[in-house]
């Protein structure tokens, strides 16, 4: 592949979203468009910078992110310790997989309702929710990585004297790993899709607070500045999960490019 | 009972392993008093006595179903026994050993390890000089930084021969490990697992239901059918002269399939 062929490739499917924001922004500054359906591109831009002047943005991000990171690391954590546990003890399965199991069941937006008669509008309101809203992911893979470890290697680690603690960290923990990174990664959308809603529905801060705010006062530029930055929030998320699950499993060939494996 | 004494290794026939390490471990005596295992209604085992000296190389064959698996599963201890008693180095053991090391058919390395990492997987003081000490030996030394899945099948299987030998057993049980390598790796892995053989002096118990690999590699052949032993039969030829496709050799190779 020459340069030339590389830069077009490279370039070409570009195209296409650049032609339309040229056409939108044309649209909009033509006044085809009504500023209170669809701001030009260059209104948002602007907004953008304004609000990132005056600190408003960056607080607002600012609180979403530590909601989010609270919930995921809550309701994460939980999940993850309930599938280790589950996973390991058929005792606690017993006791614990049919119970959680039916919760898993409750659409977690529908307790919104009973959430806000609980805590109010409050910071715990939104973290519980994104706590419930991941957990189940994270349970799920993790007990599912930990069943379907090999059990012709936690055979051999047994013969080879391997107690307890050392098969659990050495052969069973790092056999589920694959599982868990993509409950994980489910974790992560469900964690700012669950932000989105309850900071629309109850808050006096965040990103979903600003949105709904600037939509008080029809200020339409802000509102899509807010969507924009939940998606480039959720790419982020993705990207670093991502790169986590190439870190963790470098050992596995699918995760390797061609180039990494030679 | 035939116990043929321990033949001489045969010269060096690895070319790129120079280490000659000396004689380190010690085999452990092996013996079956009785042993019966049942599943259910079904007995696999029925009363089986077995002595086997210490560093014997004994080859076990028979059909599917015969027993075979379940021996190794006994002596390595992953299963008790219905009845009877199994005794190493003199003595009634139950539960899983730390002097019996099992090669597995697959060489079931964790794939999340560096070789070096798999060797050494029972860790341990000064295990990382061990583990590379092995690697040397089967000759691997350059592959301790990689992982398993850029091993080929036969590298995967001397992997799993160095981390069975890091802890120097008494015993090594081989689980027809050799069943799924082509001819010229099979043949390459016989004259390595001879020769370390030779200068670990551990009791070897390889299970397998290639009769010629039997004869190749053992100093004893024990066919076990419908759960006992059914024929005890001495390789007497000398190690050096079993390459060449002796007449004896295929003499015993016949008596052997007539049994099985």
């Amino acid at each position: 592949m020459t340069r030339a062929t590389a830069l077009r490739r490279g370039l070409v499917p570009w195209l296409l979203p650049i032609a339309l924001l040229a056409v939108w922004e044309v649209a909009a500054k033509a006044g085809w468009l009504s500023a209170r359906v669809l701001p030009a591109p260059s209104d948002i831009a602007v907004a953008f910078w304004i609000t990132l002047k005056d600190g408003s943005l960056p607080h607002h991000v600012g609180i979403s992110a530590e909601r989010a990171v609270l919930g995921l690391a809550i309701g994460g954590g939980l999940g993850f310790a309930l599938g280790l546990v589950n996973g390991a003890l058929p005792l606690a399965e017993d006791i614990l997989d049919s119970s959680l199991q039916m919760l898993r069941n409750v659409p977690h937006l529908a307790i919104i309702p009973m959430v806000i008669l609980w805590f109010g509008i409050g910071e715990e309101a939104k973290v519980f929710l994104v706590a419930v809203g991941v957990l189940f992911p994270m349970y799920l893979n993790t007990f599912h990585g930990i069943r379907s470890v090999d059990r012709g290697l936690v055979e051999m680690g047994r013969v080879y004297g391997l107690r307890p603690v050392a098969l659990y960290l050495r052969v069973i923990l790092p056999g589920a790993l694959p599982a868990i990174l993509v409950g994980l990664r489910y974790a992560l959308g469900i964690m700012w899709l669950t932000l989105i809603v309850a900071e629309t529905i109850s808050a006096s801060s965040g990103i979903g607070y600003m949105t709904m705010n600037a939509r008080e006062f029809l200020q339409t530029d802000m509102v899509l500045l807010g969507i924009i930055v939940y998606a480039l929030l959720g790419k982020l998320a993705d990207i670093a999960s991502r790169w986590l699950e190439r870190r963790a499993l470098k050992w596995n060939p699918s995760f390797h490019t061609g180039l990494e494996a030679a | 009972m035939m116990v043929p004494l321990r033949a001489a290794p045969p010269p060096q026939v690895q070319p790129e392993v120079q280490d000659e390490a000396p004689v380190t471990g010690k085999g452990l005596e092996l013996a079956f008093d009785g042993v019966t295992k049942a599943f259910g209604d079904v007995s696999v085992l029925k009363g089986l006595d077995l002595a086997i000296p210490a560093g014997q190389f004994v080859a076990v064959v028979g059909r599917s179903g015969g027993g075979k698996t379940t021996l190794m599963r006994l002596i390595a201890g992953l299963d008790g026994p219905t009845s009877g008693t199994i005794r190493i180095d003199g003595t009634a053991r139950r539960g899983l050993q730390p002097d019996v090391r099992l090669l597995f058919q697959d060489a079931r390395l964790l794939p999340w390890q560096r070789v070096l990492s798999n060797v050494g997987i029972a860790r341990g003081p000064g295990w990382k000089a061990r583990a590379q000490a092995l690697l040397a030996e089967v000759g691997l030394a350059d592959r301790a930084g990689d992982w398993p899945y850029v091993l080929s099948g036969g590298q995967k299987q001397r992997v799993a021969l160095a981390r069975a030998l890091v802890t120097e057993p008494g015993i090594l049980l081989l689980d027809e490990p050799f069943g799924a390598l082509d001819a010229l790796t099979r043949a390459d892995m016989h004259r390595l697992l001879t020769r370390i053989w030779g200068q670990h002096g551990f009791t070897a118990i390889l299970i397998t239901h290639d009769v010629a690999e039997a004869v190749a590699l053992a100093d004893r052949v024990l066919v076990l059918r419908d759960g006992r032993v059914a024929e005890d039969i001495a390789v007497d030829i000398p190690r050096g002269a079993r390459a060449t496709g002796a007449p004896r050799l295929a003499e015993l190779e016949r008596r052997i399939l007539n049994a099985v």
